[in-house]
């Protein structure tokens, strides 16, 4: 399975599905983070983590623990 | 008549310009009952018995963070007569999300689409009209930077509330789930208000368990929704929250689609992404970072703080009107206690609260163009990896840095922590890094003791780091900060020029509610303590002393020094250093200098360097350092934290876990070295043993709580 933690700096991918429950994937999803949604990864911090995603128009900042729950096509 | 209404919206979507530019300085800030969150309402400017409240910046409505529960709390119980509701035009999709759940509420709504010179500057069109049919109210357009639009909005909300008709909400979901909330709006009609109806369903097909436990619905009720919502989640293939998410989101981008003209290419660079390719690149970010943590720390504590926290305390306070004033009433022959009370015990009292400020506001005005620029967000992005280690935010660093300075306005400057925990951790372990004040104590000792050696301090600094990180190991882990995990799952907000206004607003709530809330705990605790130092029994007469030695202060240090004596320093002299040392640190020093007969020592204490080190032996001393280092933090910072915290029972738990950690940690470090150095193994090594096992087993064992989230997505890899 193919996660958005795999995905690489500078490429768009296609969400396919989430894991998990409860509030972090309440508030992944509450964030735009859904079924079919694209979303390019804008780069990673300095440290290597977190990661700057771009969807729906804006930028978001995920951890890679949290970023291994979203699957991508 | 009486109106109210609400104000909410995303963060960062211009809310609080807005709130400002609406009310104006008719403003009452609060917290909401019994949350740290807080809470902001102002009377609308030219607009008699118009309440503004303005509720905390969020994304959704959902039960899971605390600022949505207080918010939606506040939508379905107090029923406000608007809500007018800010969206963020350049970042439209994710504002409207929030959007539609608010109209599900079934309460006036207005939409006001924020920032509309950025929609037209990038060339971009928004249809109101369209927009306003598809979500089924009012939508109009404003800039609050500009403070174009935000008054017409503002009066748009009231007349909507006047002359509001229900009418049927949009639709959102698709037929089967529309189906099933049909079904279980018939079955709660009657138990909830009738406005709410649509709101209360859907929360229920999402299992929300807060609804479900307020409505407590009986079981054959409740397994009949069951049957239908199941339908549904076997028919989508997706659990009933996540049906709900994505059909939403579905929703907009088809409103969005139609009503929105977007120039730009998807995913295309703007200025702010722009900005970002430098500020938060692999290579630059940490140099920049930096750089602008260094202007910061230079600006509010190294020369401007400093000038203006010197100038206040010695020369405003100091000499002019502690000076004058005591010299007026001695001139007037007034009684010496009163004397005392005015100048020594009140009025400096004050002046340790007033004194803090002007360097308080400095950084606060620094803090605020941070954060309403959007730096303060890239902080928590670059800093994240290193402090969640932890159990801190990435913000935690802005606390720590201002706390080598001043540990005042370090605890302050956690604020910009919008996690609840992340926050009180941060308030529990800030003031374990050596302040400004701690200084004199460590030259005290080092050169009395350790022939001036500057490893001392740099130890200071070590312990102080190392007490930060062994804490936040072992208090994230303790059922204390157990709970929902916290995702770090947050926006990294456009650029822009921060707002004059919003910046001398936020500099001067903040400024003030220290002078208010802390203040009067630091002003109370100087006089008591004023007082145990001036007054004493001498020849079976109660009276004013000169000699610190004979005050009651000091007979109290004679009752509690053997607590400390397991420590090394069990005389009483350093048990009433401590003591003085919480009006302010720096005092530790003066008093040793007082108790051994001099009237004024030097800022080191030099004079008293052989009396000391008669005393004290190399590893008491270090120990006697530790503790006052690490003790609780001198009157002015613990007023900080009873602010921060703004909970009684937090406080007190903050302030009992600062000077019980000192006492083991100084223990463990006077007992081991008497090990080590040749003491014999006594039961004090025993002890101290234990105790380092224990710490190793807090620091080692599984979390107390476990993070119930995580494990579910790990299972299915």
């Amino acid at each position: 399975m193919k996660t958005l933690k795999d995905a690489k700096v500078g490429e768009t991918v296609t969400v396919r599905r989430l894991y998990g429950e409860g509030p972090v994937k309440r508030r992944i999803m509450d964030m735009g983070i859904t079924r079919g949604v694209a979303v390019q990864v804008r780069k990673v911090a300095p440290l290597g983590d977190p990661m700057e995603l771009n969807l729906r128009g804006y930028e978001l900042s995920v951890r890679k623990a949290d970023a291994e729950m979203i699957e991508i096509e | 008549m009486e109106l109210k209404i609400a104000l909410a919206g995303n963060p960062n979507c211009g809310k609080t310009t807005l709130f400002n530019d609406l009310t104006g300085s008719n403003q009452y800030v609060g917290n909401w009952p019994g949350v740290t969150v807080e809470k902001k309402e102002g009377k609308l400017k030219k607009h008699k018995g118009v309440t503004i409240q303005d509720l905390p910046g969020i994304y959704s409505l959902s039960p899971y963070t605390l600022e949505e529960v207080v918010a939606r709390g506040y939508l379905v119980n107090e029923k406000p007569d608007a809500i007018l509701n800010i969206v963020d035009g350049t970042n439209i999709e994710r504002n409207l999300y929030l959007t539609t759940q608010l109209i599900e509420l079934g309460l006036p709504v207005v939409v006001a689409v924020n920032m509309i010179d950025l929609v037209r500057k990038n060339g971009d069109k928004i249809d109101l009209a369209k927009l306003g049919a598809a979500l089924g109210c009012e939508v109009v357009e404003m800039s609050a930077l500009k403070g174009e639009g935000g008054m017409a909005a503002a009066e748009r909300a009231i007349a909507v509330a006047q002359q509001y008709q229900h009418q049927e909400l949009p639709h959102v979901f698709t037929g089967s789930v529309e189906h099933a909330l049909a079904h279980i709006e018939e079955s709660i009609s009657g138990r909830v208000d009738a406005r709410n109806l649509r709101w209360y369903a859907i929360k229920l097909f999402e299992r929300d368990a807060k609804v479900e436990e307020e409505l407590a619905l009986d079981e054959s009720l409740k397994q009949h929704l069951q049957a239908h919502i199941a339908d549904c989640e076997t028919e989508l293939d997706d659990d009933a929250e996540s049906i709900i998410t994505n059909q939403r989101y579905a929703y907009i981008s088809k409103v969005v689609d139609s009503a929105v003209k977007k120039k730009a290419a998807k995913h295309s660079l703007s200025t702010s992404d722009k900005i970002d390719r430098f500020v938060t690149n692999r290579i630059l970010a940490l140099p920049i970072f930096v750089g602008v943590m260094w202007l910061v720390y230079t600006i509010a504590i190294g020369t401007l703080g400093d000038f203006l926290t010197g100038w206040t305390n010695d020369t405003l306070f100091g000499e002019m009107i502690l000076g004058s004033l005591r010299d007026w009433m001695v001139g007037a022959e007034m009684a010496p206690w009163l004397v005392g009370l005015v100048v020594d015990g009140i009025v400096a009292g004050v002046g340790a609260v007033i004194g803090f400020v002007p360097q308080m506001l400095v950084l606060f005005l620094m803090l605020s163009m941070l954060e309403d620029c959007g730096y303060m967000a890239r902080v928590a992005f670059i800093m994240d990896r290193i402090f969640r280690k932890v159990g801190l935010s990435g913000k935690s660093f802005i606390p720590m840095l201002v706390a080598s300075g001043c540990g005042v306005p370090g605890v302050m400057a956690s604020r910009t922590i919008e996690n609840d925990r992340d926050r009180k951790m941060t308030i529990m372990t800030t003031c374990f890094i050596p302040c400004g004040a701690k200084m004199p104590i460590i030259a005290l000792f080092a050169g009395a003791l350790f022939g001036g050696s500057g490893w001392v301090a740099v130890s200071a600094y070590f312990i102080g780091v190392a007490a930060v990180i062994v804490s936040g190991i072992m208090l994230k882990k303790t059922k204390l900060f157990a709970g929902d995990p916290a995702p770090f799952v947050m926006e990294l907000p456009a650029y822009h020029v921060p707002s004059a206004s919003n910046v001398l607003h936020a500099t001067w709530e903040r400024g003030w509610s220290f002078i208010k809330r802390a203040g009067t705990v630091i002003l109370a605790s100087s006089v008591i303590l004023w007082f145990l130092q001036s007054f004493g029994v001498v020849d079976g007469v109660f009276g004013m002393v000169d000699d610190n030695n004979t005050s009651l202060l000091a007979s109290i240090g004679r009752v509690v020094a053997p607590i400390f004596a397991p420590l090394g320093f069990g005389g009483w002299q350093a048990a009433v250093a401590t003591f003085t040392g919480l009006i302010a640190k720096e005092n530790v020093v003066g008093t040793f200098g007082v108790l051994y007969g001099f009237a004024e020592v030097a800022e080191d204490g030099a004079e008293i360097w052989s009396l000391l080190a008669a005393d004290f032996t190399r590893l008491s001393a270090y120990s006697f350092m530790v503790f006052n280092l690490l003790c609780a933090p001198c009157f002015a910072a613990m007023g900080a934290i009873k602010r921060e915290m703004n909970s009684p029972r937090w406080t007190f738990i903050a302030i009992g876990y600062m000077c019980g950690f000192a006492y083991v940690i100084s223990l463990i470090v006077y007992q081991l070295g008497l090990l080590f150095t040749g003491g014999g193994f006594g039961i004090g090594a025993v002890v101290a043993v234990a105790l380092v096992a224990l710490l190793c087993w807090l620091l080692a064992r599984k979390p107390q709580h476990e993070l119930a989230a995580r494990t579910g997505a790990k299972l299915k890899d």
